[in-house]
């Protein structure tokens, strides 16, 4: 779609009119999946985006009606593979709104634990991914990629001591989680955090001492407040474009209301804001964690009992909508459940599909480089987009 | 704005449509059904009036002979206000015309994000959205035939020349 406005305006800079289609994608590095963008060019700038979704479809909605409450929520950690533990918190919360289902305090402190570890993996993972679209510009291109991956590895080696997965993990269950921190685990997770805490600081420094990286970030694919709510961008956009919204802190799920944490918002919107926003949040999520091992109660980790057959947890009739505010932003599930054993319905609403599809009105008007540090910078995952 | 206070707005200002006032401030929203040639003129309103301007998300739910449901979820995120809004197209012809299957106002006019949410609805469901800019299938490709979500599409629908 073209962004009339900003066509014109180059339109007039550019009088000569002669006009390029480039395709960028499917397999493109910087798409971090498969993403195309049919981009229409004057010289070297964008002045129209069709963007083509859908290659890593999987119809997740359509397979949650065949599917029982009790096989779903480990099929739901597909959805955004980077951040697994989201989405399976979005869907057993959605179904235990339903059924009105107790989760006992230790459960809800081993979710937020695993929530908050799963958004600091992610953000490395991002930072590590966007430095490297970036590339030679910050001076060997894969350094600030190595080192995040170095990090991230830490929490993958925590999530695997505690669910023996160290990508999709199935950790949530309606009623709880299926398992409890293992023995040392609290001492290693802290250990951890105080690593990463420190190698963050070697992060800014490497890049915002660098000239380069800042010309890359600032001034860069602005996203205004307007802009930002209208398409329904989430997360550290939204909040990298003045708003202050953060799901945790303003409509708190599971145990999120009995910490203290504060949420950043930086009101420039272009791609520095967002990097900012998401520099904090790292910090934010490694206090939550801290707060949440010290005061860990004791107790049961889930209230389901031992189940006999898949098809044994049934909810009763009604709907709900369940908000999660995962690494990209608000992951969304809205249930609609029979009295059966499985939903009438479930649609995803990814964070990373809304997110994404701010691109045509943000890209026109830059120049082709930008496209990948602005679409670097949305973070998309496109498990989540395609679902 | 709390939830009672945008209740009694709509109320006043939309005789026809049904709220379910069981909303628990901040843990579930108000849940407001209108009929569907008031859609895009309710949505506007939120926009404009309620302070709803983040546009959340929009499906379908297919409910066989109840017809289809389009559901759009719209937040005011100052106040913490969060409506979800529903209208059933209708299944049968209109009077004196012939049926076309489903249709419903789009609202790309009132909020840009409908425009990915209205192409991944119509192409799961095929409602047709009226006055949508650029209505074609986002998710599938563009020679799949029929749309899944539908309940009477079943999961092992064969598509040539796949299987």
């Amino acid at each position: 779609m073209i962004d009339t406005a900003v066509h014109n305006q180059v339109a007039i800079d550019y009088s000569a009119g002669e006009r390029l289609t480039m395709n960028m994608g499917p397999q493109h590095p910087s798409a971090h999946g498969v993403f195309r963008a049919i981009l229409t060019l004057e010289g070297e700038t964008v002045v129209g985006v069709d963007a083509v979704i859908g290659y890593l479809h999987r119809c997740h909605e359509k397979l949650a009606e065949t599917l029982t409450y009790a096989q779903y929520p480990s099929i739901a950690s597909k959805t955004d593979y980077v951040a697994a533990m989201t989405s399976e918190f979005a869907y057993v919360l959605a179904a235990e709104q339903i059924g009105v289902v107790d989760v006992p305090k230790r459960a809800q402190y081993i979710r937020v634990i695993a929530a908050e570890l799963q958004r600091i993996a992610s953000h490395l993972l991002w930072l590590g991914t966007w430095c490297m679209d970036m590339g030679g510009a910050l001076g060997g291109g894969a350094t600030v990629f190595l080192y995040c991956i170095r990090e991230r590895e830490l929490i993958l080696d925590l999530f695997e001591s505690l669910v023996g997965a160290r990508l999709l993990y199935g950790l949530f269950q309606v009623g709880g989680v299926r398992y409890d921190l293992p023995d040392g685990w609290p001492q290693q997770c802290r250990d951890t955090l105080a690593t990463i805490e420190q190698r963050l600081l070697e992060y800014e420094r490497l890049l915002e001492d660098n000239p380069f990286f800042l010309a890359r970030a600032r001034g860069v694919g602005f996203i205004t407040r307007e802009l930002a709510e209208d398409v329904g961008v989430a997360g550290p956009l939204l909040r990298g474009s003045g708003v202050n919204f953060d799901l945790r802190r303003n409509l708190p799920y599971s145990s999120y209301g009995d910490f203290t944490f504060s949420v950043p918002v930086e009101p420039e919107g272009d791609c520095f804001a967002r990097y900012r926003v998401r520099m904090v949040e790292f910090r934010q999520s490694i206090a939550i964690v801290r707060q949440a091992l010290d005061r860990l109660p004791e107790g049961p980790i889930s209230s389901r009992p031992a189940l006999k057959s898949v098809a044994q947890i049934r909810i009763q009739k009604g709907e709900a909508y369940a908000r999660v505010e995962g690494p990209r932003g608000e992951v969304g599930c809205y249930l609609i459940a029979d009295g059966s054993a499985k939903p009438y319905r479930m649609k995803w609403r990814g964070a990373s599909f809304s997110n994404l599809s701010v691109l045509p009105h943000v890209l026109p008007g830059h120049k082709v480089a930008d496209v990948v540090a602005i679409m670097g910078s949305v973070d998309p995952v496109f498990g989540e987009v395609d679902r | 704005m709390t939830y009672e206070q945008a209740a009694s707005t709509i109320a006043e200002r939309f005789s026809s449509a049904i709220i379910d006032r069981g909303a628990v401030e901040g843990v579930t929203p108000l849940v407001i059904s209108v009929p569907v040639d008031q859609w895009r003129a309710f949505a506007q309103f939120a926009k404009e009036s309620l302070g709803c301007r983040f546009f959340n998300f929009l499906s379908a739910v297919d409910w066989k002979d109840g017809g289809l449901e389009v559901v759009a979820v719209l937040d005011n995120l100052d106040d913490n206000v969060s409506l979800r809004v529903k209208t059933r197209l209708p299944s049968g012809p209109p009077e004196g015309g012939p049926y076309e299957g489903p249709r419903c106002p789009s609202l790309v006019p009132v909020f840009r994000g409908a425009n990915w949410m209205e192409r991944e609805c119509y192409d799961m469901f095929g409602i047709v959205f009226e006055d949508h800019p650029d209505l074609r299938r986002i998710l599938l490709g563009d020679d799949w035939q029929g749309h899944p979500l539908l309940k009477s599409y079943a999961v092992d629908t064969p598509h040539p020349p796949y299987r």
